[in-house]
């Protein structure tokens, strides 16, 4: 079982969303980093919700600079801790999927291959969900959003998701996760094995949105349970290069499930569902699910 | 204190060594390139005890620099011309979050056309992000300057980054005798950096960087605007305090032959030194003319200017940068605040040669009057 402390890291009172997944994910890694953290954030839902001045969610030590720079400026809080022989401080970042495979790939990639001693979190909510719902490189197939709609001549996003764990992955570093916060216990384990990874850590973290992704505000945990018992996300990690499934579906249920309740896929026939399933089929193939 | 041949980069990684910087994220670009490589080199043989971070751009080198700085130490980074634009967002975040560190830029060309040879459009294109810049005429001027851009950004009244601005292989790559201070003395001018107001400790928590409604955005952007007018007098005051520790007397502007100056050049960088040879030459011929050398380009030092030119007709401010159909910055912000018969030359752009003809051609045109008030020199002829 998940022990939750008492007092929260994310104090309440921030301005997410009804049933957002984004604060459920930050207070689930803090609780499980502990208060000898510091936190880096992206631009994005996060930083927006939990820091308008004067007022601050964060009960422990937060700095936000940019929107693709929070692996850069989580190496340079690294360096600097580091160097005052901070040691047994955790650096963790915080970035949503736009600041971290599309605009912040480069700063992430640099701060993995130089070996921080760092755990980078990339909470993935599948598309811009700060400025509206357009579409980022996380955006899977089919999705339909303010970028990528779909219309006459078009069924939403017409490009698989981009495979960010496993391009963290090929940059060689000793902790690579993904995670749901439907599966919390999960979740916080990996939490703490990248945070007692020595050097950098990588956990990409599905975080269902209510308001993206067009489902009611109390659902958020069952859409991320169905992602996962569908195979439309799938638990792993990869410690020092050796992949592991931490998460099997008893039965994987249809994709159908997962699309169904949600308004960014309601516009898709049959047609693209079985396309989908497909897609989904050949992953939990690939990844031996 | 010892006396060494080397260049204004050496110079300048030879301060950033006496001031003890404790993280230097730095990317490499031309000319900037042996800063780099000399503080990765101190780095190595532990002449300096600082994480040296090997970041994949000079994006990432500023992002790294303010998350450090803000972590609660002392800084060094560098770069150059198109590396500074990249920057630029972020340039204006590190003055925005308040965090004292130090940027040397090695002055060079914009693209396009890519040129890596100097002028100063690159630093020039930053004048308006929050930082303080200098722009040092010499090596000396460079080691001396970086050791005071501490000192003064880490002043509580001041707390905005600092630049200093060196032009590029005329002074990034060519060799001059420098005195090196001795580590005593410049730990009792430059003591360790304290933060008080931003640092990353989870026994003090504390926010840095939030997001600012309109009901608190302007106050924040004036406090810049207030730190930027009292650094005026927190520059003048540690040159003072550094001229009585080291012997060599700086200021926001230094004029040269001004006294009586009918016609006075304004410049910034090592142009000044040229301009001393022909304020020389002319003065032999009998012409009465000066030079104003403006080391404090942000702030920019109205009131000390118009010490130096109270007594002049006419200013000519010789830009190695432009707006295009503005004339050049410097020129334009005399133009703004000096109430003065001012006219602007653009010339040396992109590493064009400034010669003596250039120079004299310029003190006609002035002396003269000029038909338009900005006037090109040194374009060839079709």
């Amino acid at each position: 079982m998940v022990d939750i402390p008492d007092k929260n890291l994310l104090a309440p009172g921030h301005r997410g969303c009804a049933g957002c997944g984004a604060s459920i994910a930050v207070k689930l890694a803090l609780n499980a980093l502990g208060e000898n953290t510091v936190a880096v954030s992206a631009t994005g839902c996060l930083e927006v919700m939990t820091t308008p001045y004067p007022e601050t969610a964060w009960e422990i030590p937060f700095i936000h600079v940019a929107f693709e720079n929070s692996g850069a400026v989580a190496s340079g809080v690294e360096s600097a801790l580091r160097i005052q022989g901070k040691d047994d401080v955790n650096v963790v970042a915080f970035g949503g999927d736009g600041g971290t495979v599309d605009i912040g790939l480069q700063s992430l990639s640099g701060a993995m291959e130089r070996g921080h001693n760092m755990t980078y979190i990339c909470y993935d909510n599948e598309a811009y969900m700060n400025t509206g719902i357009q579409r980022s490189g996380a955006t899977p197939f089919g999705a339909s959003t303010t970028t990528s709609p779909s219309g006459v001549a078009s069924f939403g996003e017409d490009k698989p998701k981009k495979n960010m764990p496993m391009i963290m992955a090929a940059h060689g570093i000793p902790y690579v996760a993904t995670a749901s916060i439907a599966y919390p216990e999960d979740y916080v384990n990996k939490v703490k094995k990248a945070a007692e990874t020595k050097g950098p850590a990588y956990i990409h973290l599905q975080q269902p949105c209510t308001t993206g992704w067009g489902f009611p505000s109390e659902r958020t945990i069952e859409m991320g349970r169905l992602a996962v018992e569908t195979g439309s996300w799938i638990l792993y990690e990869i410690v020092d290069g050796k992949f592991e499934i931490t998460y099997r579906p008893e039965e994987r249920k249809p994709v159908k499930e997962y699309l169904a309740p949600q308004k960014r896929f309601r516009h898709l026939d049959d047609e693209l569902v079985e396309k989908i399933q497909k897609y989904v089929d050949a992953e939990c193939k690939e990844l031996g699910l | 204190m010892v006396k060494e041949v080397m260049t204004s980069n050496k110079a300048v990684a030879e301060a950033v060594r006496l001031a003890k910087p404790q993280v230097i994220p730095v990317y490499p670009i031309t000319p900037q390139t042996t800063i780099s490589e000399y503080l990765a080199q101190y780095v190595a043989d532990e002449k300096i005890d600082a994480k040296y971070v090997k970041v994949e751009s000079e994006h990432s080198a500023i992002s790294a620099a303010v998350g450090a700085s803000g972590a609660g130490v002392r800084v060094f980074t560098a770069t150059s011309s198109q590396g500074l634009m990249l920057m630029h967002e972020i340039l204006y975040a590190a003055a925005g979050m308040r965090t004292p560190f130090v940027l040397a830029d090695a002055n060079r060309a914009i693209s396009a056309p890519l040129n890596i040879w100097n002028d100063q459009q690159d630093s020039i294109a930053q004048k308006d992000a929050g930082w303080l810049q200098i722009y040092v005429e010499d090596a000396q001027e460079a080691l001396d300057t970086t050791l005071m851009a501490y000192k003064v950004s880490e002043n509580p009244d001041i707390l905005l980054p600092s630049m200093v601005c060196l032009d590029g292989f005329i002074l990034t790559h060519t060799v001059e005798p420098v005195e090196i201070p001795d580590q005593e003395s410049v730990d009792a001018f430059l003591p360790p950096y304290v933060p008080e107001h931003a640092y990353l400790d989870p026994k003090d928590p504390m926010s840095i960087g939030n997001f600012a409604d309109p009901e608190y955005y302007m106050e924040a952007r004036h406090d810049m605007d207030v730190a930027m007018n009292n650094a005026l007098d927190v520059i003048q005051k540690t040159c003072d305090e550094f001229a009585e520790i080291f012997g060599r007397q700086y200021g926001l502007v230094e004029g040269y032959k001004t006294e009586d100056a009918e016609i006075i050049y304004v410049a910034m960088g090592s142009l000044c030194s040229s301009i001393r040879v022909i304020v020389d030459e002319l003065r032999a011929k009998g012409e009465k003319v000066g030079l104003l050398k403006i080391r404090s380009y942000r702030p920019f030092p109205v009131d000390a200017i118009n010490e130096v030119v109270k007594n002049c007709s006419k200013l000519a401010v010789v830009d190695k940068n432009f707006a295009i159909g503005m004339g050049g910055a410097l020129f334009g912000d005399m133009k703004l605040k000096i109430d003065k018969e001012i006219y602007g030359f653009i010339t040396g752009l992109g590493g064009r040669d400034i010669t003596p003809e250039a120079l004299n051609e310029i003190y006609e045109i002035t002396k003269n009057g000029p038909e338009n008030d900005v006037t090109w020199i040194g374009l060839k002829e079709e």
